[in-house]
């Protein structure tokens, strides 16, 4: 029942896109397209959450695609809960366009393919045989691409969309060997035949390493993460919120699909390799974040730290599941997808901050900005609470799947591989680590846009944003503190998840005294958000009362004190780079090969001094710089062939079928 | 119930009452071991009270941010200094938060008290809000290798549990336990803006990193930052006599008798510790900024040793 209507919806969505294309150049387009993918996306959102809540599990075929296979759909617990997400944050993203889209000068290159995004997004999580869900991947891939070329004038956008189309062909083609070594010999490519025959055990690993190629290059999982960081700030601001927020979990969801559904038991070097990567891209993710001045770039880069966050709690998991520690495997999985909920939550809404900032000033530079919280007190108020809550704060809601992924972390002494044994603790320290550097990264993103003075006449004047964007705005930060302050219940809702996959969950939360989060024990560990949040207002709020009383409540508005020297040039304020100098000097030197160059003129000489920083991104110069370089003289070399006489071209095909046969001979 | 209550109180105004006195003994002590007289004890009280007093003068472009800072630092350190059992375990609120709670707490405070910094828009606040970050970017992933250490130990996160534990007699003398303690002295030294990391009697600006952001708060709200750092340092004090010297903690359900002992090994266990803490800033120097990653790097690595060594031995 579910099922066909979701189909419905992902129907609705495409007729949608065409009525968009007939309609896209009109002047009330985009309201009413956002409006109606609005709708759609609630509707399904409810749809997906209903069957999450009672567990409901369908399957569909449809006469299209290959005549032999047909389309297959399928509804189950763990793609309900994706669809969930996919479809809340489609909403979210539609409502906030509402506001935000009408600045948009070419609607007609956006609309259509928001709509089909949606779709596509909500098929990859549907299908339910091989060649269905490929061509659903790449139809997103496509769909997202033009988004991102949707502005193509600017030269960084179309570099941006030339490295994306290239890395997602080249995940689509991980994905394709993945799902051709599963469907094996025989050619079965529903997911259902997957299932009931297992691979060996070399095919499996093969598989598993492909799945996580495929998928974690779309997720920008290091080092396949370059891509990411150029493609989702091009896109427009609430396009960006689905990509990094949404797209990204999809990516999650086909590799939990494939790695933890069809591919049967795991082996335990699988979790290893899954907490290299996560505990890699973390850590990278946010020093990348750190030393950037473009805000949407600033949070594209901590999407990759996040993801690594996710993939940690995957990895976790894995590793418990093959040594048989089926408590501990269900409480990695339920911490991995906890943060994919929060991420996909307090992504899309520093994304919308974004929008609104970008909106305002027409600036995405943090060293234009600045004293937007004068400007912009409620954009403010909501951007606060999503660095709150991708800091890892508490009572907000990153710090309950932060806190559950470091209690897996403690069960790790248990298991018995010594490489996991070492490895676990190491990664713990990343994940710390990079924990600890993304409170550095926000202070710095919120205290540079929205804090000091106004850099420039752009930020001075700077106007709040609509009033249904900051509705948006404010419902997903309150999202995110109640997620937070109750995170039992949304744990609970979990439970059918893991049910499914591990065959098991976590104690249930919600019958907790005081709402408590225990997931183990009571003696092990608890946190109650709740009480904290209660204890800390009752303090402010006595301690504002106390004051009132016992102390002076006079004040008094003066010029800035600045030891006795403050200065009228907003330019002698801290700026984003100053402010991630320290770090850069900790971390950069090593990890980037960070170079700073001082000028300091002579006395006499009124030029000004200059200090240039150069970071030389060290993934790029390892992985892809010789790739790239080997493809350039490659194709040089091979251009020679195109400007030959017939008699040659004859020859060449002449000596290959020579060659092609001494080969077929010999091979026989 | 009532009990619990009433005992969760006392707990809450001892540390809030018992958290000048110890910045006033350690002030004490370095003049006393400079030979000089110093300020009498009381003095952090006559400091607090003469603050309050006064009138609060805002920078012109101090947004409400600016104005609730100090009361959410105040709030979440003392939150957080409660949370430790200081002579009783088994508390009614240790069971909101474990010691990664308490942790994230501080980090809490920490991040709008950088905010605040940054909220005016003065070089100086930048500066401090900018190391600030930087030094805890360091000193969080040590104080995690800590507890991972501790935790595998004890088995829990929960301090109560893991305090009882350390108490049991099967603990004994650990490599890891000292590694530990060493570690989470640095990272203590290190949050609360102490010499060598930073120096909480500096008059020089550039040298400055707690105080530099606190450089445009005056009146009540300075009141409440100062009380609030005087709280941080009881709570690395505690932190310290409630894992490694848990001796004299009591449960909370003994008699009255029992836990007025408890209180009383509670304040002498932190007056020795700030005598130790007066010795050791006396005898060092403050080293310069860009050393403190090394400083604070050689913690990471000893908590990480520290629990490494316990993987390797529960693999023997």
């Amino acid at each position: 029942m579910s099922l066909a209507f979701l189909l419905w919806c992902v129907l609705a969505f495409l007729v949608t896109a065409v009525a968009a294309i007939v309609v896209g150049q009109r002047w009330n387009a985009t309201v009413s397209v956002y409006c109606i993918t609005a709708l759609i996306s609630l509707l399904a959102c409810s749809g997906a959450v209903t069957a999450l809540l009672t567990h409901q599990s369908a399957a569909l075929q449809l006469p299209l695609g290959l005549p032999w296979i047909g389309a297959n759909f399928r509804l189950d617990v763990l793609s309900a809960l994706f669809l969930a997400i996919v479809n809340f944050g489609g909403a979210g993203a539609s409502i906030f366009g509402l506001g935000y889209g009408r600045q948009e000068p070419f609607p007609g290159r956006i609309l259509p393919f928001f709509c089909v995004f949606l779709a596509a997004m909500n098929l990859v999580v549907l299908s339910d045989d091989a060649f269905t869900f490929l061509l659903s991947w790449e139809l997103m891939s496509l769909a997202s691409w033009a988004l991102v070329l949707a502005h193509h004038g600017e030269s960084e956008n179309v570099y941006a969309g030339l490295v994306y189309i290239l890395m997602a062909s080249f995940g689509t083609f991980a994905l394709l060997l993945a799902f051709g070594l599963l469907a094996g010999p025989g050619g079965q490519y529903s997911f259902e035949a997957i299932r009931m025959h297992q691979p060996t055990s070399m095919i499996a690993g093969l598989v598993f390493l492909l799945a996580l190629v495929g998928a974690g290059s779309k997720a920008g999982l290091v080092p396949l993460h370059i891509w990411l960081p150029l493609a989702h700030p091009a896109a427009p601001s609430h396009v960006s919120a689905l990509m990094s927020g949404i797209m990204t979990k999809v990516a999650i969801y086909a590799f939990i699909r494939i790695a933890l559904d069809l591919l049967g038991p795991p082996v335990w070097w699988w979790g290893m390799v899954l907490l290299a990567a996560g505990g890699a891209s973390a850590l990278m993710g946010v020093l990348y974040g750190l030393f950037q001045t473009d805000i949407k770039r600033v949070l594209a880069y901590s999407t990759i730290e996040n993801i690594g966050i996710i993939f940690i709690g995957l990895g976790l998991a894995l590793s418990f599941r093959a040594d048989h520690f089926e408590v501990a495997a269900i409480l990695a999985l339920t911490a991995a997808l906890l943060h994919v909920i929060n991420h996909s939550l307090f992504k899309s809404l520093l994304f919308f901050c974004s929008g609104a900032i970008l909106g305002a000033t027409h600036e995405r530079n943090l060293e234009h900005l600045g004293g937007l919280i004068h400007r912009m007190p409620v954009t403010a108020l909501a951007c606060l609470a999503g660095c709150l809550a991708i800091s890892g704060l508490p009572p907000f809601n990153g710090f309950v799947s932060e806190w559950l992924t470091f209690q897996a972390i403690l069960l790790s002494p248990e298991l018995p591989q010594w490489g996991l044994k070492l490895g676990v603790p190491a990664v713990g320290a990343l994940l710390a680590l990079s924990v600890a550097l993304a409170g550095a990264c926000f202070v710095r993103l919120f205290g540079i846009a929205f804090l000091g003075r106004s850099r420039t006449p752009a930020a001075a004047n700077a106007h709040e944003t609509s009033a249904v964007s900051l509705i948006v705005l404010l419902a997903y930060a309150v999202l995110c503190l109640l997620i937070g302050v109750v995170p039992g219940l949304l744990i609970d809702t979990l439970g059918p998840v893991s049910q499914s996959l591990f065959h098991g969950t976590m104690p249930a939360q919600a019958a907790l005294p005081w709402l408590s989060l225990v997931p183990i024990s009571a003696t092990r560990s608890s946190y109650n958000g709740l009480a904290l949040l209660v204890i800390i207002v009752a303090i402010m709020g006595s301690t504002v009362a106390a004051i009132a009383v016992l102390a002076s409540r006079s004040t008094r508005r003066a010029p800035a004190w600045d030891c006795g020297f403050p200065s009228a040039s907003t330019l002698t304020q801290y700026t984003a780079g100053s402010f991630s100098q320290p770090i850069r000097r900790v971390f950069g030197t090593v990890l980037f090969r960070a170079q700073e160059q001082i000028e300091i003129p002579p006395p006499g000489d009124s030029r000004p001094a200059r200090i240039t920083v150069r970071l030389q991104d060290v993934i790029w110069d390892v992985c892809y710089a010789p790739l790239s370089g080997a493809v350039t003289y490659l194709a040089d070399r091979l251009n020679g062939l195109q400007f030959l006489t017939i008699r040659r071209y004859l020859s060449l095909v002449f000596a290959t079928l020579v060659i092609l046969l001494l080969v077929v001979a010999i091979w026989r | 119930m009532i009990r619990d209550t009433v005992l969760q109180a006392i707990a809450m105004l001892a540390v809030l009452l018992l958290a000048p006195l110890l910045t006033g003994v350690v002030r004490k002590a370095k003049a006393r071991l400079l030979r000089r007289v110093g300020p009498p004890l009381i003095q952090p009280y006559r400091d607090l009270w003469r603050l309050l007093q006064k009138e609060v003068v805002l920078a012109e472009n101090a947004s409400w941010l600016f104005r609730a800072t100090p009361y959410l630092v105040f709030a979440t350190t003392w939150l957080a200094a409660t949370l430790i059992p200081t002579f009783a375990t088994g508390l009614p609120f240790s069971w909101a938060a474990d010691l990664i709670g308490i942790v994230a707490l501080l980090a809490l405070g920490r991040f709008f008290l950088a905010l605040a910094g940054m909220d005016v828009g003065t070089s100086f606040g930048g500066i401090g809000s900018s190391r600030e970050m930087m030094i805890a970017s360091l000193a969080e992933p040590a104080m995690m290798m800590i507890i991972f250490s501790l935790a595998l130990l004890a088995g829990s996160t929960q301090l109560s549990t893991m305090a009882q534990y350390l108490l049991s007699p099967n603990v004994g003398l650990r490599v890891t336990l000292g590694l530990s303690l060493i570690a989470l002295m640095m990272v203590g030294i290190a949050e609360n803006a102490r010499i060598p990391v930073d120096n909480p009697a500096t008059h020089l600006e550039l040298t400055m990193v707690h105080e530099a952001m606190l450089l445009e708060y005056s009146g009540r709200h300075l009141a409440l930052l100062e009380l609030a750092a005087f709280l941080k340092l009881l709570l690395y004090l505690s932190l310290i006599a409630c894992l490694f010297v848990p001796w004299g903690l009591v449960p909370a359900d003994a008699s009255w008798p029992t836990l007025g002992r408890g209180l009383a090994f509670f304040v002498a266990k932190v007056i020795v510790g700030v005598c130790v803490l007066a010795l050791f800033e006396t005898a060092i120097a403050k080293m310069r900024v860009f050393r403190v990653p090394t400083f604070l790097g050689a913690a990471i690595m000893l908590g990480l040793l520290g629990a490494l060594l316990l993987f390797v031995s529960r693999g023997l």
